[in-house]
């Protein structure tokens, strides 16, 4: 019984009274609403202020993407901004390179310095300007400014992180993994999620996964490493690095033998009964049967003719042999992708070994896959109409769903292992169906979308703005982008036959590039918010010498580099400029449809950042920057006739004002009536008082679809005509699913010596071997050049969740949590070389050796090693002590991997990047370890000199006690 | 010695699911943004930016391995450890200045570090580890159950919960009144066989924990088989795609 319960009893709480603690003091003077920036979530937060100081940040509980809830990250936020590695004012480098010597100067000198530069290369020729961005979140702008520079060389971080996930996803079923799709967590009951790295995107994933437990739906995590959401798993499979395409082929492999397929999906939804041309050594072999339209042809049972694929009457055949009207055989693609993956080679016996799994495991799963998709079918009473005006009563669902991960992305099989994902998803039927994978808006697109690269030769001027953007989606290899001579146009070699589907760049690749002069040299090289001379490159140690390097006459090789960041990062020491750029919450951004998307599946939204704080120092956001400096170079688009700015306003200004196309601007909420009067969800005339309409909506714009448009997405008239009218697809028609791909087919027969546009000798064979309109599984490229007898351990890094795709860990409160990093090693693989916990070790790979201290663990592959990411720092850097744990006892593994790849026979050496998409392959790595002396224990190595602190860095506290000034006590205080 | 209640009107208390927490600290820095400003202000860190920095948390997760057997896979468990307002708090009794104190109306167990002196005594009677030292004000420091949060009528009622309830973006902490059978944190522990931490010791916490679920790694767990029956060879190949589907 409680004191409550007893009748006529009053207990007087003496303590309680003695406290008199203040049940509600108050949280400040202001709420303001912005977005957060502490990784590509892009949650919505509430900033509580009291005195003008940031008291607390809730997540913003009617965002679209959090929900209310926060990360780790995002609830250190006020660590972040208030960090003492704060950079303060513009720098100019006064010492040599890496020495960290600056002095400072007033922004119109550093903007002056920039613009006088940048002009003459303008000029001359636009091209040696290299623009690379790393944690961007404004890539429409960045990208849009490139353009109207007129460099093709431009790009932001996605090469090295998640260009595989991105291409294979839409170059299948317009839309990918991470911030493009999700599973549909309310409804699926079958999760499987791919490859390691407990990434994109960080709170919808853990929110997804809480649904999922609450309901019971089985959680399968295919990783290497038990950690994180591994660890909540019904099941972990720890299979060996790089081989997941060829668990998912024999997964497909039972499914196709069991006849556990959804044919109506196929049929309906992907290409899978189009023709493909059978014609061993024509030009058109392999590519897909068309009528004069360019329609696709089928063969239709119930016609017994060859049909339009468009054609709705039809019953379009999935195996057979057809003839075509030129006498020619042609069989549906399914035949192909299921003649494939039949053989026995795709057996679960005979991968299991090589994917380090029991085949019996691989049976059962491909067992609940097709139980669970065709025995416990979801089925929505809503009722909908497809693209071909047809009324449909129902929405089936296929509730298995599925999710991958950089340790799909970062290898350089990861292409084709992630299409694999995609293609299993087809034949289950659940890519857009309720329970299955969907996929966000303003994707699905058409397959690919249908912006092409450019720089082409005749692209590029003298002060001139290239036609388009430079980044885009190549579909035959006339969209390459090549000079006369043959060689690269852009400095990454994006776009060659060496990785000619590089649709996010190849920023690893560019400091290599420049220092080499190879393709060309350039002049300036501009960064922003990238970590290149430490843990965003590989090969660090000589990255850094690169940076540094200099000719005979004395320049340094890579002449000019101009850097933006907020804090005092590895890279700054490395620059001659430093534009010093705000915190998260001192700043203007949009977050845009025409960018990475914040939507869900069932919704379109964008957002914005507006300071929520004024800035204490002398410092100013990047992208008001740079269209000030676009401003002065009169770049077209940010100046008026009379040369005056055409956004005086800034960074604000564009954001409202600018439009891409006439109605279409960065923001899609708020925009005005057209001249007749209509109002069009995201189109419209520019509103000037756009930010503040988003200001009144808490940041953030969001359009929840119809019930009857949220699902079916590529096949939805309703939602296609939303799509329409926004402008995310050409047509109204349906987008079909490519499961088999025309698009490699079309570049592996130039391999093979067909068309007018011809791979060099030393690029043939690897594009006709990598090029396959079916997913293909190899092994990692540079796995094929190691002895991996000698090196017979895989090495792989993830970013602790509580760091993932942060933006320094000299977060006070983070670093409490992770201020060093061990190597972790499976305890029975340690046991067999005499390692035991917190030994210290030699990691070492054909290139380099690093030393480390290492921890012991169960769950991680018995070949895999592993550490956190970024933990280490160097010393100097980011305002820490030089004698941080970061320093002395952190690490970066980067130092062992390489940027190119063993030399082949003639000594060609490629970039160590996947051969479609140049996607770093950071996950190849193959070391091998050796316990270090006594006397070498205590420190990791390499270790570098400290960098100097620019001038005016603030003093760092010795003892912290943030928020004492908030403490509110009735009565009493402090002892 | 300081005494406790002889029972509370409520048991106010923390409901962690280890089946669902993905370890990622979001708790754990939560707690320390809102609490560094809160009630028990500041949460001092020393040396912040430099070798052995160390400050006061309120809650901490700890990631670790359950050994694996011969039939068990093995386990990796996060575990989010704060105070759990122990119905026979020790950390109270050993109190020699009556700052150690359990709230009768909610059994919320606080310090008032007004009375304060720092001899760490509850801090070695807490087996579970869940006082802080701050040592530069030399007081005792604890969870407060967010108790500038829970009865703030400056908030929203849906914001009147503990910080690290509200921002687990994997919804694997819950919030109630434990002494309630009724309520919902009572029934996800009856529900979920919810147990408290060592028991055994006597100190009866409020606090549960739901422990992970028994892994499903085989097909009849979710009711199918455990492998696909091929369909013969010998009816051809592809024999069992449909002729007559619609476009």
């Amino acid at each position: 019984m409680t004191v409550e319960q007893t009748p006529g009893f009053k207990f007087r709480d003496a303590h309680a009274e003695e406290d008199n603690v203040d049940l509600s003091p108050s949280l400040g003077d202001e709420v303001k609403y912005t977005t957060c920036y502490m990784c590509a979530c892009r949650c919505g937060i509430r900033v509580y202020l009291k005195d003008g100081k940031v008291r607390y940040i809730q997540g913003n509980n009617n965002h679209p993407i959090n929900k209310g809830v926060l990360c780790g990250k995002g609830s250190s936020g006020i660590m972040q901004h208030y960090s003492p590695a704060r950079l303060s004012k513009p720098l100019k480098r006064v010492g040599e390179r890496g020495s960290g010597e600056f002095e400072e100067i007033e922004w119109e000198e550093a903007l002056e310095i920039a613009t006088s530069r940048l002009k003459k290369i303008r000029a001359e020729d636009p091209s040696k300007l290299a623009f690379f961005t790393g944690r961007d979140q404004s890539q429409a702008t960045t990208g849009w400014w490139a353009s109207m520079f007129g460099t093709p060389n431009y790009a932001a971080h996605g090469g090295f992180c998640s260009v595989n996930m991105a291409a294979a996803g839409l170059y299948t079923i317009g839309g990918a993994f991470w911030e493009f799709g999700e599973p549909d967590w309310g409804l699926t009951k079958y999760f499987m999620m791919f490859g390691m790295a407990e990434d994109h995107d960080s709170n919808p994933i853990k929110i997804g996964l809480g649904k999922l437990k609450k309901r019971g739906a089985k959680f399968i995590s295919v990783n290497p490493i038990r950690t994180g959401y591994s660890a909540i798993a019904d099941e972990w499979v720890g299979i060996r690095p790089g081989t997941d395409g060829l668990f998912i082929m024999a997964l497909m492999h039972e499914l196709l033998k069991a006849g556990k397929v959804d044919q109506q999906y196929l049929v309906r939804y992907t290409n899978a009964p189009w023709l493909v041309i059978q014609d061993q050594g024509a030009d058109d072999h392999g590519m897909f049967a068309r009528d004069e339209n360019g329609d696709p042809l089928v063969w239709s049972t119930k016609d017994e003719a060859l049909k339009p694929s468009t054609d709705i009457t039809t019953t379009p055949a999935l195996k057979g042999e057809y003839k075509l009207a030129d006498g020619r055989t042609a069989v549906p693609s399914f035949q192909i992708m299921a003649e494939r993956y039949l053989d026995e080679k795709y057996a679960p016996a005979a991968v299991a070994e090589t994917c380090g799994l029991k085949a019996d495991d691989i049976k059962r799963i491909a067992a609940e896959l097709a139980h669970v998709a065709f025995e416990e079918e979801i089925v929505l009473d809503i009722k909908w109409v497809d693209w071909a005006g047809r009324k449909q009563d129902r929405m089936i669902g296929r509730p298995v769903s599925f999710h991958a991960m950089r340790g799909i992305s970062a290898h350089s099989n990861g292409f084709h292992t992630c299409r694999a994902i995609h293609l299993l998803q087809m034949l289950l039927g659940s890519v857009e169906v309720p329970g299955g994978f969907r996929i966000k808006a303003p994707f699905p697109k058409p397959i690919p979308p249908t912006n092409k690269p450019t720089g082409k030769v005749d692209h590029i001027k003298p002060g001139t703005h290239l036609p388009g953007m430079a980044l885009g989606f190549p579909t035959e290899p006339a969209d390459l982008l090549l000079k006369e001579d043959g060689s690269a146009v852009r400095i990454d070699k994006a776009y060659t036959w060496e990785h000619p589907l590089a649709s996010h760049g190849l920023m690893h690749m560019v400091i290599h590039n420049a220092w080499k002069g190879d393709p060309y040299k350039i002049d300036t090289l501009l960064l922003f918010m990238a970590n290149m001379s430490w843990n965003s490159s590989m090969n660090t140690s000589k990255v850094i010498e690169m940076l540094t390097d200099k000719d005979e006459n004395g320049e340094y090789k890579i002449p000019n580099i101009i850097y933006s960041d907020a804090y005092y990062s590895e890279m700054v020491a490395y620059a001659d400029l430093i534009l010093p750029d705000t915190t998260y919450l001192e700043r203007f951004d949009c977050i845009s449809l025409l960018d990475r998307p914040i939507s869900s599946p069932h919704s379109a939204a964008d957002a914005i950042r507006y300071p929520i704080v004024e800035p204490d120092r002398d410092v100013r956001g990047f992208q008001g920057v740079l269209l000030d400096i676009g401003a002065r170079l009169g770049l077209p688009g940010l100046v008026n006739d009379d040369g005056s700015p055409k956004y005086p306003g800034g960074y604000p200004d564009y954001i409202a004002n600018h439009e891409r196309q006439p109605g279409v601007g960065l923001l899609a909420g708020w925009r005005l009536e057209d001249e007749d009067g209509d109002h069009m969800d995201c189109r419209g005339p520019a509103n000037p008082d756009q930010l503040e309409k988003y200001l009144e909506n808490q940041s953030f714009w969001h359009h929840e679809f119809l019930p009857e448009h949220t699902y079916y997405k590529m096949a939805n008239r309703g939602y296609l005509e939303w799509a329409h009218e926004l402008g995310c697809v050409v047509t109204k028609t349906q987008i079909v699913f490519h499961m088999y791909s025309e698009i490699l087919q079309s570049f592996k027969l130039a391999g093979e010596g067909h068309g007018a546009h011809q791979p060099p000798e030393k690029d043939r064979e690897r594009i006709k071997t990598y090029f396959d309109p079916l997913p293909i599984w190899y092994q990692p490229l540079e796995e094929t050049m190691t002895d991996l007898d000698e090196y017979p351990l895989h090495a792989l890094t993830q970013r602790p969740m509580h760091m993932y795709h942060s933006w320094g860990s000299q977060n006070a409160w983070l670093r409490q949590i992770t201020n060093m990093n061990y190597l972790y090693i499976n305890r029975e693989t340690a046991a067999k070389q005499g390692i035991v916990d917190e030994d210290w070790v030699w990691v070492i790979s054909p290139y380099n050796r690093i030393k480390v201290q290492v921890k012991l663990m169960d769950g991680v592959n018995p070949n895999t090693v592993w550490t956190w990411n970024a933990i280490g720092k160097r010393s100097g850097a980011w305002n820490l002590d030089k004698d941080a744990p970061e320093s002395k006892k952190g690490f970066l593994l980067n130092h062992v991997i390489s940027e190119l790849l063993p030399p082949r026979g003639d000594g060609y050496r490629y970039s160590n990047s996947d051969p479609i998409t140049g996607q770093a392959a950071w996950f190849d790595l193959r070391v091998k370890i050796e316990k270090a002396s006594p006397d070498e224990a205590g420190e990791t190595f390499p270790q570098f000199k400290a960098t100097k602190k620019p001038p005016h860095m603030p003093k760092k506290p010795k003892i912290l006690r943030y928020g004492a000034e908030f403490k509110t006590h009735k009565k009493g205080g402090k002892k | 010695m300081t005494s406790l209640p002889h029972a509370t009107n409520k048991k106010l208390g923390l409901v962690i699911d280890l089946d669902t927490c993905v370890g990622c600290h979001a708790c754990a820095t939560n707690c320390k943004q809102w609490n560094t400003g809160g009630h028990m202000a500041p949460l001092t860190d020393k040396n912040p930016y430099a070798k052995d920095p160390d400050g006061v948390w309120f809650n901490r997760v700890h990631s670790f391995e359950v050994k694996r057997g011969k039939t068990n896979p093995g386990l990796t468990v996060n575990f989010p450890r704060s105070c759990l307002h122990c119905e026979n708090a020790a950390c109270v009794t050993v109190c020699p200045t009556g700052a150690s104190y359990k709230r009768v109306e909610d059994g919320i167990v606080l310090v008032n570090t007004n009375k304060c002196i720092g001899c760490k005594l509850c801090s070695w009677a807490c087996p579970y580890g869940a006082r802080e030292y701050d040592e530069d004000e030399g007081v005792m420091k604890k969870c407060t159950l967010c108790i500038d949060r829970i009865y703030n009528e400056t908030l929203d009622p849906e914001d009147r919960k503990p910080a690290c309830v509200l921002t687990c973006p994997a919804g694997a902490r819950h919030f109630g009144d434990l002494a309630d059978p009724d309520s919902d944190v009572s029934k996800l522990v009856a529900n979920r066989a919810g147990r408290p931490l060592m028991p055994e010791l006597g100190y009866k916490p409020t606090n549960s924990y739901l422990p992970p679920r028994a892994r499903r790694v085989d097909g009849n767990d979710i009711g199918a088989e455990n492998k696909l029956e091929a369909v013969s060879p010998r009816r051809g190949f592809l024999s069992w795609v449909d002729n007559m589907l619609s476009r």
